[in-house]
């Protein structure tokens, strides 16, 4: 059935070694998956790699002490939400309330030494699990290692759905169609992974100008967004997207783009505990799960994570985070950033366009429903 | 005489059981078969909640497992307890649990009362048939299959292509012509009775036993033997994806449920309360029926099939990345790409604009800047003028500018001054018509005004740089659409070279070319060109320019006979 079979008679397929494999394949360049020895060996190479994570993860588990642990709850099926976060009170009850309308049952969150209350908050939820860390983030994969912990402990045969605190997770009908309908359709198409976007939204002047309140729907406040220049590549190794651009990449970027951050991710997957990310929710492995994008020409369906991180509170958010050091590998290369970030920027600009909802999304080819009807 | 309803369930009891007590209640007899895997109390607690109704009964159990004959069997041993309990029973409707009957039960009573003696089975020959998946039709009937295709595919899929290839076939019993068709029949009782008591069933349901999906062709073929009227079509909505999965059908799918003309939709999502409610209350909302339109929602469904299959052409996201061979090297638009004319025309740019209808942009992959059209700092969609964010990820940055203005004729500029990271993608693109002029880059470089010497090696390796793309270009293959002129053939006559751009972008323009942009006046140029091959530089891809001394080729174009056409 297969029309690409190689031809008997043909030349040799031959695939490129470690040397000269591109760094990434942009788009028109992505070969079919590599076969034979070399592939195996690479193969080979990612299940270490997937093990070593899986190894750390359990080495710190002891960071974590449980503030409050309700997982006996959990039942068989439930879709689940993973978040490691820190002074987020402000994002909090609308994250909680979105999460649950989309049909999340439990919550499993790690606390990384809030000091605004965050912690009692979660605490007084019936739904949420907390457990507290005052370990450094970045040490800890940026909290991923944390994370994959207690996915492997409980996330093994869900669907769980791993986020930051400021994305808000936008997929086709989700108005009208839990997670649950999402998932079963998932399953039913044979997928056990689901890409999304993630999208960074603000405010029509500058960053401090949006008003928002505890609870506030923060799309409301943040209408803008970038719809058309997402620059698209496959990194070879892992076989997961490189999407970059946006907002971020158009305003503080433009003349470092290798530096934009990552947009696409991985962050709704059918868990097993053997399973682990890599890089935030980007990459994960085994690499299978990456494969979110259809190379057949087709679209699978995809869903989009509206970005909230421009509400007002960035500005003192930055200027702390370029203290602390926390979020990035390299944080002295990212020392321009936050002091644009700091001196509170204006995102909007005549291209801007506003967001209306996931049909328009889906319009401009930022998300798609693959077939789903 | 009524209408029996045979329910084949296995999850979602709950469900079933809302069901099958609204048919029950309404004078419609239900046989459950309930697949033997369910686990007893699961069993209970569903005859439980039904105790209360005598019109309910349950057939033996059978182990069902999807694409073999034990789902049939399920129906016949249901189907059978039908006509014996139920002699009032007219006709015989087979359902699943996950059914739900979207308009009143009196309306389909109606119905089948107007049509006594009507099987209604979609019934199809193999010949015929375009759904099948995996490109089993007639094969169904001639192949064996003992692998389960769910659960040992690769077995499966090789002892197929093993069969084919020893070119072994079963028999197809005399009598039998294959017929497929949807599982969810509605039959008469003298046909169905036909059916079960035809003195060949022991032979027939040997046969179909190793038929793969039986129940899409048992009693589809069979029924061409018994029935004397047969309505092709099943009174069951029911809808497939590309991979032969049905589709779901939730509580945002109601107003399209409104517009059927069928009595039963398949499969409902279990948790989609609001269909449930609305469709089983007792006084239930059946009245806002609208003029119904199967043709619109075949097409809505067909159209779902062709996004999941072949996506949007020159879109590139997170859940589309074709490799080269599947549609990875095109745009999403036809679009022009213009190489030497804003150097021979200093107004080219405005005149494009006049005559193609089109956006007309710069040089869009200029070393220092994006050179949008009105210069604008931001494109739509967002595109910034950086060009190291261009030039980070060009195509990427083409594929979204043409993507962003779909609707809207697209042009640039380009040259063997700009970043030529993009050439490749360019020549592979069937969107792109490139149109050249080779060599016009040195009429900026003599008009500039630099020393010589400068101006000598700029021009060869801008030349160079050239020859190169102009090569690419004629590689084997390449899809964009090509016309590469010489400067000495646009100084000979510009007026046909014009003429097919303006007819290529715009071809349905009502009115012939009345104006042409102005040409640089190439007085002296000739000896300009003498004195780069006097240099030691070999210009060729400029062609022979006639020497234009005292004839500026400004308006000999238009006195030309060409325009007469």
């Amino acid at each position: 059935m297969d029309s690409r079979a190689a031809q008997p008679g043909g030349p040799p397929i031959s695939h490129p070694r470690q040397a000269d494999t591109p760094k990434a394949y942009p788009i028109g360049t992505l070969p079919d998956p590599a076969r034979g020895p070399w592939a195996l060996w690479q193969a080979f190479r990612l299940r270490t790699r997937r093990q070593m994570l899986l190894a750390r993860a359990i080495r710190r588990r002891t960071q974590l002490t449980p503030a409050t642990d309700r997982t006996a709850n959990i039942a068989a099926g439930d879709v689940l939400c993973f978040l490691c976060l820190r002074n987020e009170a402000q994002r909090l009850p609308f994250l909680l309330a979105h999460n649950r309308r989309l049909g999340v049952r439990h919550f499993l969150v790690v606390d990384n030494g809030s000091t605004d209350g965050t912690l009692a908050l979660l605490r007084d939820q019936p739904d949420v699990s907390v457990w507290q860390t005052g370990a450094s983030y970045k040490a800890a994969r940026f909290g991923m290692d944390w994370l994959t912990w207690l996915m492997l402990r409980h996330g093994h045969a869900h669907w769980c759905l791993t986020l930051d605190a400021d994305e808000v997770l936008i997929y086709p009908y989700w108005q009208t169609r839990p997670l649950q309908a999402l998932t079963g359709w998932l399953d039913g198409q044979g997928r056990t992974s689901f890409g999304a976007l993630t999208v960074d939204i603000y405010p029509k002047g500058p960053v401090s100008a949006a008003g928002h309140r505890p609870g506030d729907n923060p799309v409301d406040h943040l209408p803008f967004f970038d719809a058309g220049n997402y620059q698209v590549q496959v990194q070879p190794r892992m076989g997961n997207l490189w999407i970059q651009g946006g907002a971020r990449a158009r305003a503080f970027f433009a003349q470092t783009p290798r530096r934009a951050p990552t947009l696409n991710k991985t962050p709704l997957v059918r868990w097993h505990w053997r399973y682990a990310y890599v890089n935030s929710t980007h990459a994960v492995l085994p690499p299978h799960l990456n494969r979110v994008y259809d190379t057949e020409g087709g679209e699978l369906t995809s869903g989009v994570l509206l970005h909230t991180k421009f509400l007002p509170e960035i500005i003192t958010r930055s200027a702390e985070e370029k203290t602390r050091g926390e979020h990035f590998a390299d944080g002295a290369q990212y020392a321009a950033y936050y002091d644009r970030l700091t001196e509170d920027p204006t995102l909007h600009c005549a291209a801007s366009t506003r967001y209306t909802g996931w049909r328009q999304l889906e319009a401009l080819g930022l998300l798609s429903r693959g077939g789903w009807i | 005489m009524t209408v029996g309803i045979v329910m084949l369930c296995h999850t979602a009891l709950h469900r079933a059981a809302q069901v099958a007590r609204h048919w029950a209640t309404q004078d419609c007899p239900v046989v459950i078969h309930l697949d033997r895997r369910v686990a007893e109390g699961d069993r209970a607690q569903l005859a439980a909640a039904l105790a209360d109704l005598p019109d309910i009964r349950f057939s033996a159990r059978i182990a069902c497992d999807w694409g073999t004959f034990s789902l049939v069997q399920a129906s016949i041993t249901a189907a059978t307890q039908m006509l014996r309990d139920f002699p009032g029973v007219g006709h015989v409707y087979l359902a699943s649990g996950s059914c739900l009957p979207i308009r009143p039960v009196a309306e389909l009573q109606a119905h089948l009362a107007a049509h006594p003696t009507t099987d209604f089975i979609e019934s199809v020959t193999t010949a015929d048939v375009g759904w099948t998946v995996g490109g089993l039709n007639k094969e169904r009937f001639t192949l064996r299959f003992p692998f389960s295709w769910k659960k040992q595919r690769r077995l499966f899929d090789g002892y197929v292509a093993l069969q084919r290839r020893l070119g072994v076939s079963r028999k197809i019993p005399d009598g039998i012509v294959p017929h497929l068709g949807s599982q969810w029949w509605c039959l008469t009782r003298t046909s169905l009775q036909a059916i079960l008591s035809h003195p060949d069933r022991a032979r027939n349901d040997r046969y179909f036993r190793h038929v793969w999906i039986p129940d899409e062709s048992y009693f589809q073929t069979l029924i061409r033997q018994v029935s004397s009227r047969v309505e092709s079509r099943s009174l069951t909505l029911s809808k497939f994806d590309f991979q032969g999965r049905p589709h779901v059908f939730y509580d945002d799918h109601l107003h399209l449920l409104r517009r059927t003309d069928a009595f039963v939709a398949r499969k409902i999502w279990p948790q989609a309360d609001l269909l449930y409610d609305t469709y089983l209350s007792p006084t239930a909302d059946h009245a806002p029926r609208l003029e119904p339109t199967p043709g619109k929602i075949d097409r809505l469904f067909a159209k779902a099939v062709e996004r999941r299959l072949k996506g949007r052409p020159g879109l590139y996201m997170q859940s589309r990345f074709p490799t080269k061979a599947r549609g990875g090297n095109r745009s999403a638009a036809p679009y022009g790409v213009f190489e030497g004319f804003a150097d021979l025309f200093p107004d080219f740019h405005q005149w494009l604009a006049r005559v193609a209808d089109a956006r007309v942009h710069g040089h869009l992959f200029a070393p220092d800047r994006v050179q949008f059209a009105g210069d604008e700092r931001v494109f739509k969609g967002g595109l910034s003028d950086s060009a190291a964010l261009r030039d980070y990820n060009p195509r990427s940055f083409l594929t979204n500018l043409i993507w962003n203005s779909r609707g809207e004729r697209q042009c640039f500029q380009f040259g063997p001054g700009d970043a030529q990271e993009i050439a490749p993608f360019l020549a592979g693109d069937p969107n792109a018509s490139i149109m050249i002029v080779s060599g016009a880059f040195v009429i900026p470089l003599w008009q500039s005004g630099l020393p010589f010497a400068e101006i000598r090696a700029e021009a060869a390796r801008l030349q160079k740089v050239e020859a190169d793309f102009i090569e690419l270009l004629n590689a084997p293959d390449t899809k964009a659409r090509i016309h590469v002129w010489t400067l000495a053939d646009l100084v000979e006559d510009r007026v046909e070279p014009l003429q097919q751009i303006v007819d290529g972008l715009n071809p349905r323009a009502p009115h012939r070319m009345t104006e042409l942009p102005q040409m640089v006046d190439l007085t002296g140029f000739s000896a300009f060109l003498q004195e780069l091959r006097n240099q030691g530089m070999q210009p060729v891809l400029m062609g022979d320019v006639p020497d234009t001394t005292g004839q500026p080729g400004a308006d000999r174009g238009l006195s030309r006979p060409q325009l007469a056409k």
